[in-house]
């Protein structure tokens, strides 16, 4: 444990990606394999299931601190983050510390935890705290509570493996598939696969139902006129739309259906068309596309999707109301043969010819679109918005499917439309977490519900957002907010209307469940309007203009 | 009639007809200590303690109308007896204990109460109402003590050190910086200091504080072979200027009571953070006000809603006053030092 939170303490202090890639790999080394394993899984964004419920964590750990519940909680709002919190409250540990291994924490300790009795908890978990020096508890309470954020990303804890087992980056990104799920328990065996000599490692792909990991696009970001210098012209790109979907994989193997989102979260029994869907494929299939409401030929908006990922179980009402398609983009293994090496205008054209041979109400070729040239293309990009897309997806005839977020074997850009934005005033702000602990960085942004020169109007929130703001200007932000209170409730504060934002977000529809009859995606803050007063803000019927035509 | 009461100048005395650290000019005040939201420019008449001196002339004018006092030392004025305590908390740095009628009312300042050997450590008065800051009061802030935290910083300097990179220490110029300089082991490499720095630290050594040998990197011989095992100490305001750039590839960190939360460190965006600070921590500003033995207590500056209602269930009168202090030079908000230059 205590190598385990120092590798923690190191990658926690720094924000160099090499500093961080060489403590990981500098961990490994030296680590037990059954250490190694939970490591792995940790730093990858596995998560066991929960070991203890998070009130009842909470209460322990305030009884030991001996704090009344109020004061526990304004440490909690102070810090932002549960596991840090307990570990500044409790008292210095009086034992000499012992030091087991990760693993026998894990296993020994922390998972059987859940199976425990509520009234044991308290006895049992102080004396597993009062084995730890204080700077390790907070990993300690991290591995608790799950949060186990150190800004690593699996793609850096790929690289480490690969570099501590001398293998290829890919590969270990594709034995780590599976490796994170909820619940798991990774022994020293599986760690010891991670890291084998290439080909000994392989579990048998023709049977299991694991998925490709996602090659991913990068953002194109560049005046359209520059496209022609920057990346060649059209006739070298593959271009379709880009959905507003989940993005996911159909995988057809030995007779069984999986269907897996970029989170390799497995979500077929969400989306009971597309098992009959793969039922209909031929056996060693996997298809990559997008799982979208479509109805009357066309797309839906997000927020219908999101009331099926909301549900536990599928009723035929829902199924009938809001049918879901994959709009299938690529193939990337077909006859149990792994195409991602095959160049994308082939695995396009092998897509076009299973979805020609195998027709199926749940399945819709994604549109190839073409333009003479790229100001072509940008004027049916202007389309975008009433489509209900986020804009294009531009994919090189010669790509292979990737690993990823990468452009070594063949590149995706995404090319986005700008957001729509309206100018809203904050009126509430709470503060935030992690990083921004203790700083109001989570703000509520409101619009005038009637024109200026009406008297009285008032101030309808109609959005969240956090993002958008420099550290400077967020710093600015919370000192005006600290001046200009009006009320603090717990975390939250609401202020006195004097801050304006131009916010940006992807769509908009009408929504009964917000305050303002609107609900809007992806907030976030593209510009401080320092030069705006709060009464030239924009209105609800501003904002109700943006909603689409199909939507009044 | 309460002996201090919250105008919008400033904490003002009604007996005695003068200010306490008042934010607006006025004609008499007395200053705790001088950090710059404490004892600011155009009163008409200055009184604080006596290693104050340096400090409050330098930083607001050599002529300003001072007249000071020893700790202990007592005048009267309109009836008022005022005399001046240590805090701990700067050079300096004085509680204001006010006596009229039979009744004694202290307000602190700022205040620490570990002794860190650079100026006089705090003292309780004993006073009927006392009135605190209460910057850090959250029972999440609690410092190491001063040899565990110099043992951290010393290993850092010496790894730093041994693997050739300068180790530049950012830290407010005042008080931090010469609480560093005094704890840390002057004998792992030389050590610099920003031009922001070097003048406070001859206000200490003209008050007898013995700081080891610095340098300024306009000295001679203060070249790159000897920055690779120098400590750098600097303002807060260095960070990200061209100033910071002559150290190549060094190794950074800050020294603040914020820098216990994880969230504060990571936005600072420096290598290590330090937790030290020139004011007290929970269980610190608990002890304090149980030393005063007073039943009243005002908060000042800080959590303050959190200590009032704390208090009040320890069973203490517990009250606030509302002040413009802790925004300024020292470390009034975890938000008044963005890291400008990392993001």
């Amino acid at each position: 444990m205590k190598a385990f939170a120092a590798l923690y303490r190191a990658l926690d202090a720094t924000t160099s990606t090499l500093a961080k890639q060489a403590a990981l790999q500098q961990y490994l080394q030296v680590a037990e394999p059954a250490d190694a394993a939970w490591a792995v899984y940790f730093l990858a964004g596995g998560k066991p299931r929960q070991l203890v419920p998070t009130r009842l964590l909470r209460e322990i750990a305030r009884d030991a601190a001996g704090l009344p519940e109020w004061l526990f909680a304004e440490s909690y709002d102070a810090v932002g983050d549960l596991a840090e919190t307990i570990s500044l409250l409790l008292p210095p540990p009086t034992e000499a510390a012992h030091d087991l291994g990760l693993s026998e924490w894990m296993v020994g300790h922390l998972l059987p935890l859940r199976k425990m009795a509520p009234e044991d908890l308290p006895a049992v978990l102080r004396a597993q705290w009062a084995l730890l020096e204080a700077p390790d508890r907070l990993v300690y309470f991290k591995l608790i509570t799950g949060s186990f954020r150190v800004g690593v990303s699996r793609l850096q804890v790929t690289q480490a493996l690969a570099a501590t087992a001398g293998l290829d980056p890919k590969q270990v990104a594709q034995r780590l598939i599976g490796y994170t799920a909820i619940g798991g328990q990774p022994a020293a065996a599986d760690y010891v696969r991670l890291i084998a000599p290439a080909n000994e490692g392989e579990t048998d792909r023709l049977t299991s139902g694991h998925p490709y990991p996602f090659f991913l696009a990068h953002p194109l970001a560049l005046p359209v006129t520059q496209f022609d210098a920057a990346i060649g012209l059209p006739s070298r790109w593959q271009v379709e739309w880009k959905w507003d979907g989940i993005r996911a994989q159909l995988v057809r193997r030995a007779g069984d259906v999986w269907v897996w989102s970029r989170g390799e979260e497995l979500v077929i029994d969400r989306y009971p068309e597309l098992r009959d869907l793969g039922g209909a494929l031929p056996d060693g299939t996997v298809l990559d596309g997008e799982i979208v409401v479509w109805r009357d030929g066309r797309v839906q908006p997000f927020a219908e999707l999101q009331k099926r990922i909301g549900r536990k179980t599928i009723g035929p009402k829902m199924l009938r109301e809001l049918p879901v398609v994959l709009l299938a983009y690529d193939l990337l293994e077909e006859d149990g043969i792994d195409l991602r090496a095959r160049p994308q205008q082939e695995r396009r054209a092998r897509l076009d010819d299973l979805v020609a041979r195998t027709p199926h109400a749940h399945l819709v070729a994604s549109p190839l679109l073409t333009g003479g040239d790229w100001a072509d293309l940008a004027v049916q990009r202007e389309q975008a918005r009433s489509m209900g897309v986020e804009g294009m997806m531009l994919k090189a005839l010669d790509a292979q499917y990737g690993v990823g977020r990468t452009k070594d074997v063949g590149t995706w850009w995404k090319w986005k439309i700008d957001p729509l934005s309206i100018d809203a005033v904050l009126i509430y702000a709470q503060r935030g977490h992690g990083r921004r602990a203790s700083l109001y960085s989570d703000y509520t942004f409101a619009v005038w519900d009637a024109p200026a020169g009406e008297a009285p109007r008032n101030l309808v929130p109609f959005a969240k957002a956090y993002s958008g703001l420099t550290d400077a200007e967020m710093a600015r932000v919370d000192a005006v907010i600290r001046k200009t209170t009006v009320e603090t409730f717990g975390p939250v504060r609401s202020v006195r209307p004097t801050l304006v934002f131009e916010l940006g977000f992807e769509g908009i529809a009408r929504s009964s469940r917000h305050k303002s009859g609107i609900a809007v995606r992806f907030p976030r803050m593209l510009r401080w309007r320092e030069d705006k007063p709060v009464d030239e803000a924009d209105t609800l019927q501003t904002l109700a203009a943006l909603l689409p035509h199909s939507d009044p | 009639m309460e002996l201090i009461v919250a105008r919008p100048e400033g904490l003002y005395c009604t007996a005695g007809d003068f200010y306490i650290d008042p934010w607006k000019p006025v004609g008499r005040a007395v200053i705790t200590h001088a950090h710059s939201d404490h004892a600011r420019v155009g009163h008409g008449h200055y009184l604080a303690q006596t290693d104050s001196e340096g400090t409050l002339r330098a930083r607001l004018g050599a002529d300003i109308p001072l007249q000071t006092l020893a700790y202990g030392e007592a005048i009267v004025h309109n009836g008022v007896q005022i005399s001046l305590h240590p805090a701990g908390h700067v050079l300096g740095s004085a509680q204001v204990r006010l006596e009229h009628g039979g009744r004694v009312w202290v307000a602190s300042g700022d205040y620490k109460l570990e002794n860190d050997g650079t100026c006089a450590p705090f003292e309780p008065v004993r006073c009927d109402t006392f009135i605190t800051e209460s910057t850090f009061g959250l029972p999440i802030y609690r410092w190491p003590e001063q040899p565990v935290l110099f043992a951290e910083i010393d290993a850092w300097w010496r790894s730093n050190a041994a693997a050739g990179k300068a180790s530049v220490l950012f830290c407010y110029a005042f008080g931090k910086a010469q609480r560093i300089l005094y704890g840390v082991d002057s004998t792992i490499g030389p050590i610099v200091v920003h031009g922001a720095v070097d003048p406070l630290d001859a206000v200490y050594r003209a008050a007898g504080v013995k700081l080891p040998e610095t340098l300024k990197v306009t000295d001679p011989g203060v070249n790159s072979a000897l920055l690779k095992t120098a400590l750098v100490l600097a303002p807060p305001s260095a960070q990200g200027t061209p100033w910071i750039k002559r150290f190549g590839n060094y190794s950074d960190g800050f020294a603040s009571g914020w820098m216990q939360l994880r969230g504060t460190r990571r936005r600072r965006g420096v290598d290590k953070g330090f937790v030290m600070s020139d004011h007290a921590d929970w269980p610190g500003l608990q002890r304090a006000i149980g030393a005063t033995g007073a039943e009243r207590v005002y908060v000042t500056h800080g959590s303050v809603a959190v200590m009032v209602r704390w208090l009040a269930e320890q069973g203490l009168d517990a009250r606030s006053f509302k002040t413009e202090y802790g925004n300024e030079d020292d470390e009034g908000s975890p938000a008044a030092t963005p890291a400008e230059a990392n993001s």
